[in-house]
């Protein structure tokens, strides 16, 4: 559903990505593995169109990145996009008004999963339930391929499982997710494929029961040996 | 769940079940969980969960209902010979490891007798 060859980002003389060429397929659940500053985010933010290559294609089905596949991809970022004035609730009209394929119903619901206030304040929640938050907002979307950068990241072990069983929720054999982290042990289980990036290269992409098999070593060891 | 990450994944969850089978928690003739479902409650990926009942299938510890879902096994048949190969696998491990610690047969079944009177005195 997403094809990219040869993207290259600079960014005046620093290179967040080198050269990633990989292939996502429909109803995958993938885990993008990469220490800080491999270039996880700055990928992201290419294939939901906030960034442009340098050079290098990136295709959605078939297509340029640009007004159409934004319909169809959720991103969500690291850093909080909120208004400070918006409540749980206003936060979820705000989306609506942006996404038509934004599920209110569904979002009211993941709320409530996700243990949060409608009349909370934005401004007054704590890391973990500003984490939840975000991920509810985005999964809301009945999306195509969603791009999660970092929902786990400084979060409790209560909490982490309710994220993963949000996303877990939402995959489907239609819509493709994307989870960037290196908190590799909390996905091993979650994730059906893996793109290892290093220096904004991507050395290492594919079914993760299968790379399992090749290396004889689980995800996590591979991640070791890759980046110590 | 605790996944032990150089096992598959598939094959945890499917030794999880067939203990839940064994002790009865999942009787025979039971309606198992979606695929989906069951990605939610053990927390595995979809595609997981679909090898899951396929391995199981296989083993003939379930069987689908078109249009109506996966069912425990209704033969007890199955269910005794899973137990059997359950508790070799255990014996077999634990015999091995016991063999490398360099316990004779006999210091093995002294031990055994006496764990197991020590249980019975508890």
């Amino acid at each position: 559903m997403l094809v990219c060859s040869k993207l290259k980002k600079e960014y005046f003389h620093k290179t967040a990505v080198a050269d990633i060429s990989l292939e996502l397929e429909k109803g995958r659940i993938y885990a993008l593995l990469g220490p800080n500053g491999s270039g996880k985010t700055t990928f992201m933010k290419m294939a939901a169109g906030l960034v442009k290559p340098t050079q290098g294609t990136i295709l959605y089905e078939d297509k340029p990145i640009g007004v159409a596949s934004k319909r169809d991809i959720a991103y969500m970022s690291t850093e909080p996009y909120f208004y400070s004035f918006m409540t749980v609730e206003s936060v979820g009209k705000y989306y609506k008004d942006f996404f038509a394929d934004f599920d209110e119903s569904l979002y009211r619901e993941l709320i409530e999963q996700m243990e949060l206030q409608r009349t909370d304040k934005v401004t007054r929640l704590s890391s973990g339930m500003m984490a939840k938050l975000k991920v509810a907002v985005t999964i809301a979307r009945k999306a195509k391929l969603y791009l999660l950068d970092e929902p786990l990241n400084g979060i409790d072990l209560i909490a982490r499982e309710k994220i993963i069983t949000a996303i877990l929720r939402a995959a489907g054999e239609d819509s493709t997710i994307v989870i960037s982290s290196h908190l590799v042990d909390e996905l091993e289980s979650v994730v059906d494929s893996v793109i290892f990036i290093r220096d904004g290269v991507n050395i290492l992409t594919g079914d993760a029961e299968a790379v399992r098999e090749e290396q004889g070593k689980s995800i996590v060891d591979l991640y070791r040996e890759l980046y110590a | 769940m605790e996944y032990d990450n150089n096992i598959p994944i598939y094959l945890q969850v499917t030794n999880q079940i067939k203990k839940d089978m064994i002790q009865g928690k999942l009787p025979m003739g039971e309606k198992l969980p979606s695929t989906r479902e069951l990605a939610v409650q053990y927390q595995i990926n979809p595609n997981t969960a679909v090898r899951v009942y396929k391995e199981m299938e296989q083993q003939k510890m379930c069987f689908t209902k078109r249009g109506l879902g996966t069912f425990v096994t209704e033969d007890p048949a199955v269910l005794s010979e899973m137990r059997t190969s359950m508790a070799e696998e255990l014996l077999n491990g634990f015999v091995q490891e016991m063999k490398e610690l360099g316990f004779s047969k006999e210091e093995l079944i002294t031990g055994i007798l006496a764990r197991f009177d020590k249980e019975e005195g508890d």
